[in-house]
């Protein structure tokens, strides 16, 4: 077996939990490659969707961005976005909304917006982008993120897309019928949410890593379940995918002149 | 009636200071050469309505041009943040910009009631989400019907909105392919459209009938600029200059850095420099 590194094992964890069945409305960044590895390796009929209209997309390459040609010249159909955001989001027909997270708390509730004040921030971030309602019309959330306690804290400073809001049952009371969060995939271990207060639990630890390291890296008490186990390492054949694919990334995105932006 | 104008005529004839404009395209088909010949005619006060600022509205913002900034995602697509437009948020540099922030389903939801005639957008939206806390346009209505709390925002009907397109027909009827995103919504939604394209062909005879067409009388002016997308890209014609975006971060990290380049590869250039850019891009689309 080959060594690994904590965020290949991040992405391959992330890419068994999905489904060949699962119609997946995929995040930029980790949640993509986690996408793609399952696409690549136990999943090879997964619909993937990007916001940009892209269907059923297989691209050879990760995209830089979520508009990339490769998306739509390898998808099943391209749709505008306001038909993507209406018809196949808001229609109910998206499994599986996969998010990252600049800042994240223990019930799954993501801020990408400010740090600091709305108003005068810190540090303005992009902000929601399609998240808002991606977290509340997908069937439910998987959420990857590499783990430290800057990231994930005991409160976010926004609330830009709702996990499970103070916990419990806050999703029915606000008129959110999907699960929200349910699957937390960090580089250090795989966390569920409790089934009561849906706070955000450890379930698996990544080989080799102990539970005094997943809470070093988290700014929340960590919960852990009573029966804990070890991730399985990624298989040579998992390892290798995702390797393949990050490779041919690199060699796409440096350009496809001479590395070089295309100015004077 | 649609008019074949040089860009610099286009953009004089149909933006104005204080104007609310949409120069949109959702990652694919921006239309940068539109957006630097606002520049370089130096327009002020401007409301810049678009789902994805990148880095033409980082530029704009950065050149003191805008007044306020009506978003859904203020990020360089991939690879991280905007500068310019942080240092206006965050420092007021070169000067305070007004934000009104959605989410994509809202400014979609918006373009599309706007390109209906519709004074709102209804969408199930924001539920739990703290926007609708920051943004006062963001409010909530009851399906006569069910009861259902659905979002509402209002419609966005910009003065005038920018496009790029892959093609045009001699009657000024224009093609959009790839990822359509929100063109058709935001030429529909706005008072005036100006459309830059890669070619101008006799005729869309023998094209898919279901392809994206604005008809020519939608269409206020169309500019010939080849390679008026880059650094993002004409599906078909050429790719994304992904080292472009990548560059930018550095660029737009330092204000005379940035001044600079706005100088040198805007100022002073013009529409015609646009199709040399692609030209090493052009074998990869």
């Amino acid at each position: 077996m080959s060594s690994f590194s904590p965020n290949e094992m991040m992405t391959i964890a992330a890419s068994r939990a999905l489904k060949n069945e699962d119609v997946c409305f995929v995040g930029i960044g980790a949640p993509s490659a986690a996408c793609n590895v399952a696409r690549l390796t136990h999943a090879p009929d997964i619909t993937l969707i990007y916001e940009s209209g892209t269907i059923g997309t297989a691209p050879d390459v990760l995209p830089l961005s979520i508009g990339d040609g490769e998306l739509c010249d390898t998808a099943v159909t391209t749709v505008s976005v306001p038909e993507m955001f209406r018809y196949w989001l808001q229609g109910g027909r998206v499994t599986i909304g996969f998010l990252g997270a600049a800042q994240l708390d223990k019930f799954g509730n993501i801020n990408t917006t400010v740090i600091g004040d709305y108003a005068n921030p810190k540090t303005r971030l992009p902000g929601g982008g399609g998240a808002p309602e991606i977290a509340i019309s997908s069937g439910e959330i998987y959420i990857t993120m590499a783990q430290s306690k800057r990231g994930m804290v005991e409160k976010i400073d926004f609330f830009t897309s709702f996990g499970h809001g103070e916990g419990g049952d806050h999703r029915q009371r606000l008129g959110i019928d999907t699960k929200g969060p349910t699957l937390l995939i960090t580089d250090l271990a795989i966390w569920k949410p409790d089934e009561i207060t849906k706070e955000f639990t450890v379930v698996l630890l990544h080989p080799g890593v102990t539970r005094e390291q997943v809470q070093e890296s988290c700014g929340w008490t960590v919960k852990f379940a009573e029966e804990m186990d070890t991730t399985p390492a990624p298989t040579e054949r998992e390892l290798k995918t995702l390797r393949d694919l990050q490779a041919r990334t690199k060699a796409a995105h440096e350009g496809a002149g001479e590395g070089k932006a295309a100015y004077r | 009636m649609v008019k074949f104008l040089p860009l610099q005529k286009a953009v004089a004839e149909n933006l104005r200071d204080g104007d609310t404009v949409a120069f949109e395209g959702f990652t694919h088909l921006i239309p940068t050469a539109a957006a630097h010949e606002a520049i370089r005619q130096g327009f002020r006060g401007l409301t810049l309505i678009r789902m994805t600022p990148d880095l033409i509205y980082d530029q704009m913002i950065g050149m003191g041009m805008a007044k306020k900034i009506v978003f859904s995602y203020v990020g360089n697509p991939g690879v991280g943040l905007l500068r310019r437009a942080r240092d206006a948020i965050e420092n007021g540099w070169p000067n305070t910009i007004e934000v009104e922030e959605h989410s994509h389903a809202g400014m979609a939801n918006a373009y599309e009631a706007g390109a209906s005639g519709l004074p709102c957008a209804i969408f199930r939206g924001y539920r739990g989400a703290e926007l609708a806390k920051v943004n006062p346009n963001i409010k909530s209505i009851a399906c006569p019907f069910t009861g259902e709390i659905l979002a509402a925002v209002p419609s966005v009907r910009p003065d005038v909105t920018f496009i790029h397109a892959q093609k045009a027909d001699k009657k000024g009827n224009v093609l959009v392919e790839g990822i359509i995103g929100i063109q058709k919504e935001a030429v529909l939604a706005a008072k005036r459209a100006v459309v830059t394209v890669e070619e101008v062909v006799s005729d869309f005879d023998d094209l898919h009938p279901n392809l994206t067409i604005l008809p020519h009388w939608t269409i206020t002016a169309i500019s010939v600029v080849p390679g008026g997308s880059h650094p993002s890209y004409a599906h078909g014609y050429y790719a994304r200059d992904n080292a472009a975006y990548l560059e930018w971060d550095e660029i737009a990290a330092d204000r005379e850095r940035f001044c600079a380049w706005m100088q040198e590869n805007v100022i002073e250039a013009s529409p015609d420099d646009f199709a040399a850019r692609v030209a090493g891009l052009r074998n990869a689309a």
